[in-house]
Formats: C-alpha cells, structure tokens, sequence
C-alpha cells in the first residue's frame, strides 16, 4: 500500500480512539457504582449495568425541572429569533424606505458583538428591572438575532418580487406574507437558524450562570457543573451520569439532523 | 419594492433594532462610561477618570489577561487546525466507517463545553483518570496537570483543541468537496505523487478554507470562558486567566464594575481589530 493511503488510515485510527474514547469512559463510568469506581477505576466494563447513578442524580436535585427550564429556555429563545429575523429580514431585503442603510449596518454591526462582551451592563440593567432569576432575563436578551436576521435577508434576496406583488394584489396582509407565504419558502434557512440556536442555548453555560441564582431557574449545563463543585469529591459516575443527561438529547438532535448542521457550521447554501 | 403603508417597514424592524440596540449597542456605551467611574455595586458611583485602565495596567491584570487569552488562541487555532486538516484529508472517502468517524469528531464541536470540561478533569483526574493512569502506565514523569501553573493553559487548550477541532475538519472537508476531482486525475497521469498534488492542488485550492477557519475559530478561542471557570478558575496563581474570565471576575467576586467595564472596553477593541482582520481576509478571499 501507498505511504500516504497507510497514513491516512492511522490517522483516521488515531481520531477514533481520541473522539470515541472520552465519550466510551463517559458512558461507562456513569454505569459503575461508588465502590467499583473506587477499586477498579480503569476497568472498560461495568461489573453490572446500573443506573443507581442515574437514579441518585436524579433524585438528589431536581433534574427534571432543569431539563424544562433548558428545554423552554432554547425554545423561546429560537421560535422568538426566527418570529422577529422574519419581518426584519423582509424590510432589509424587500423594501425601500429611508435609513434602510443604517439599519442594516446596524445589524452587522450586532454580528460582531458577542455576550461576553456585553454581559456587565446588561446583567446591572436587568437587576434594576427586576429580571435576574427570571426566564425573560434568560431569554429577552437573545430574542433578536443579528445572524439570524442577515441570514433571513439573504436568502429573501432570491425569492422574486412578482410572488409578493401577486399576494399583495390578492389583498395579503404584510403579516401573512411574511408568516404565512415566505416562511415555508425559506425553512432549510428556518430550519438551520432554528438547529444552530436550540444547540447554542441548550448548551449555554456563560449566560444563566450570570444571570440566575435561584435554583427554580437553573439550567442543566449549570446544574451539572454544580455536580461536581458540590463536593462530590470522587464521586465521579455521579458526575458522568449528570453528563450523559446534559448530552444525550443535543447528540440525539445532532444524529437526526447532522446534514443541516453541518450546513449551517459551514455556512453553505444558506 | 415600495412598502404598502409608508411605516411598515420600521414596524418590522422595530422590534429586532430594538432589543439589539438594548442588549448589544447601549451596553458599549454603558461599559465605556462606567469604565471612568469606581462603583462596588453598594455606594454611590465615583468618577475616577482613567484610573480603572491605569491600576489594571501597572499591576499587570491587563497584560497578564491579554496574554494568558494570546498564549491559549495560538495553541487552540493551531492545534484545530493541524488536525482539522489532517483528519479532513484522512477522512475524505465514502464509507461508514469514515463517516462514523466524521460525525464523532464533529460531535465534539455540537456537545457543552460543560460536558466537555468536566469529561476532561475526570480523564485527568490525579489519583483514578484514565489519563494520568496512561501517563503512569508509560513510565513518563507525573504531571499535575490542572494544578500546575505553567502546565495548566496548556491543557484548557488541549481541551479546546479536542472540543473544536470537529468544526475545522468539517470547513476543510466541505472545501475539498469543491475541487474537481479531474485535477487530481490529470495530476496522477502526469506522474505526480500525493505530495505534489497536494501542494500544487490541494493545499492552494484550500487556502480560503484555512482563512475562513482560522479567523473563525481565533474570534472564538479568544472569548473562550466556560473552560477556565469549570476546570481552573482562573488559577493557579491567575496562570489561566482568560480575559473573559478576568471581567467575569472583577465584576462577580470583586464587586468592582469600573474595572470590569474597563476590561470590557479594551476586550471589545480586541475582538473588533480581530474581526476586521477576518472581514479582511474574507475579502482578499473574494479577490485573489
């Protein structure tokens, strides 16, 4: 065999072992129990399969609430941005109006501006006003979205205007244009808009953990990594376990739709 | 297209320009003002003029941030990019396998850096990591990994480096996707060897790839916080202190909103130079 062929897959080998390995002792160690762990730490196998780990996270914080708290948080926080990036987009694309330029130039402006940039004034402005410990902190501040507003407005760019006009003739209101007649043109837009921001949000730690100290509130990549801050000491299946619940379901969502994702990333056909 | 009432399109605007104005535009002129003021949250705010960026330059906070952030950037784009590349290569084929392992680097990029972090202290936990077993098992000296400070950034970045690699692979693999196969075939029948072809074909038709990623994933080490706080808080001895970590600190446990405002103005300097540097590099893509 050719060098380069035999390189190639020593090299595919090494990132097997690398990439599998970790998620392989994640899993494995979230099935062991305390005093397995503690003998036969390295052991690859599980003497039984147990999920009393799973069942004492469970029942020592109350993980359910964290996942509905997560879940609700980067629903909101994704329906609210496609809800708003679609008149925006439609102006920005669509229509002429005066200071059509400065609001664009504005929301590329957004683009370059990341929360942990912004965070200090904006976490002293929501404690004036009551937000911290709430959902609407956690989610108001990421319910417009730059990128997801540039995106909307490119892709409207190709839709022609004749399919508007005829609407408008029709007697459509702008609301139902936009929601209702261009919505459905645009979904692969919608829908990667829609991925990258669930994912985002779901695995945000930087934001609640500024914004929330109640545990009412608390989401589970805070939840998790209170785990093991909590003094869980060696107690690391327990740590697993609470990082297997904080995956799985993004690694689920990442199975089902890893082509719109990977479209997404790679910012192609959008 | 003429809009059908004269306010419509602000009305469709309003709502996006408003909580963007609110939550990222009023927020840099907030920082800079409060960035001249001493305020612990409890008393009265002072104005101090430059005295906030003058004490975080002369006792060094300035510096060390920027280059504990220099240090662990150059080794995450680095390091990402290497073997973003080498497994795009690699990995470039059909099959099942290739694509398993495709998706298991990539996934890497897709989980929480809270899951990520907190994998890697258990691998490298002293006393049971597989880690540190690994290292013990190969006769090689014992390291503390997190715990030691001139060894500890290097290990966030290796982290780093394992988390984003997934994203380069996956820029670089789309990049190869759009060469013509026939380059490659013409090249074979002419004799050259796959050195050649991938420093005459390849590797030149993958620059754009590399810029796209390489400004991409500096823009993104550089804001880099989950990492530092979940597996060092900063230490030791401030060892990895990143700059989003030292505002996070001087704001959460310090109580002192000037300085982490003064912070905040110099960071966003920072990631707007970087970005017109990517937005430059974009361009030359466009042109070259």
């Amino acid at each position: 065999m050719k060098l380069h062929l035999v390189l190639s897959r020593v090299l595919a080998l090494a990132a097997a072992i690398l990439w599998v390995g970790p998620y392989w002792w994640m899993l494995i160690t979230s099935f062991k129990t305390l005093p397995e762990l503690l003998e036969s730490p390295l052991s690859p196998w599980p003497a039984t399969l147990t999920f009393s780990a799973y069942r004492e996270v469970w029942l020592s914080v109350p993980m359910a609430r964290y996942l509905a708290n997560t879940a609700l948080m980067a629903l909101q926080i994704a329906l609210l941005q496609i809800a708003l990036a679609l008149p925006a987009g439609f102006a920005l694309a669509k229509l002429h109006f005066v200071g059509k330029k400065i609001a664009f130039g504005l929301v590329l402006v957004c683009l370059l501006v990341p929360a942990q940039v912004t965070f200090v004034p904006v976490f002293l402005f929501l404690g004036q006003v009551g937000l911290v410990n709430t959902m609407a902190g956690l989610v108001l501040p990421f319910g417009a979205s730059a990128l997801g507003t540039f995106l909307v407005r490119q892709a409207l760019l190709s839709v022609p205007d004749e399919l508007i006009e005829a609407a408008r003739l029709d007697g459509a209101s702008d609301a139902y244009i936009v929601y209702v007649l261009l919505a459905p043109i645009l979904r692969p837009t919608l829908a990667a808009l829609f991925l990258l921001s669930f994912v985002f949000h779901w695995n945000d730690y930087f934001w609640p953990l500024v914004m929330t100290t109640d545990d009412r509130i608390r989401t589970i990549p805070l939840a998790i990594a209170l785990l093991r801050e909590q003094g869980t000491g060696v107690r690391w299946h327990l740590v697993m376990a609470g990082n297997v619940i904080l995956s799985a379901p993004i690694l689920v969502v990442f199975a089902l739709t890893q082509k719109h994702l990977i479209r997404a990333v790679t910012a192609k056909g959008l | 297209m003429k809009p059908a009432h004269r306010a419509e399109p602000y009305w469709m605007l309003a709502p996006t320009l408003a909580l963007l104005g609110l939550f990222f535009l009023y927020p840099l002129f907030v920082a800079t003002k409060q960035s001249l003021y001493s305020w612990d949250l409890l008393t009265p705010a002072k104005y101090v003029g430059f005295a906030n960026y003058q004490v975080l330059w002369e006792r060094g906070e300035l510096w060390r941030a920027f280059r504990n952030t220099l240090v662990y950037s150059s080794v995450v784009v680095a390091g990402s990019m290497t073997f973003g590349l080498a497994f795009a290569l690699a990995l470039d084929r059909p099959g099942k396998v290739a694509g398993f392992v495709r998706s298991a680097v990539f996934s890497a990029y897709v989980v929480s850096w809270v899951a990520v972090a907190l994998l890697f202290m258990w691998l490298l936990d002293s006393e049971m990591g597989l880690l540190s077993r690994l290292v013990a098992f190969l006769g090689l000296p014992k390291k503390n990994w997190l715990g030691d400070p001139d060894i500890a950034i290097y290990t966030l970045a290796v982290v780093s480096v394992w988390k984003i690699t997934g994203y380069a692979m996956i820029v670089f693999l789309a990049g190869l996707q759009d060469i013509p196969p026939v380059l490659h075939e013409a090249a074979s029948l002419d004799g050259a060897g796959a050195l050649v072809r991938f420093s005459r074909i390849t590797w030149p038709l993958l620059r754009p790839s590399a810029s796209f990623v390489g400004t991409t994933s500096l823009i993104i080490s550089f804001q880099a916080f989950d990492v530092v706080r979940i597996m060092t808080q900063g230490g030791p001895v401030h060892a990895t202190e990143l700059f989003v970590y030292a505002i996070y600190e001087q704001i959460f446990m310090n109580l002192r909103v000037g300085r982490a405002s003064a912070l905040v103005v110099v960071f966003s300097a920072l990631i707007l130079g970087l970005t017109a540097l990517q937005l430059r590099v974009w361009r030359g893509r466009g042109t070259a």
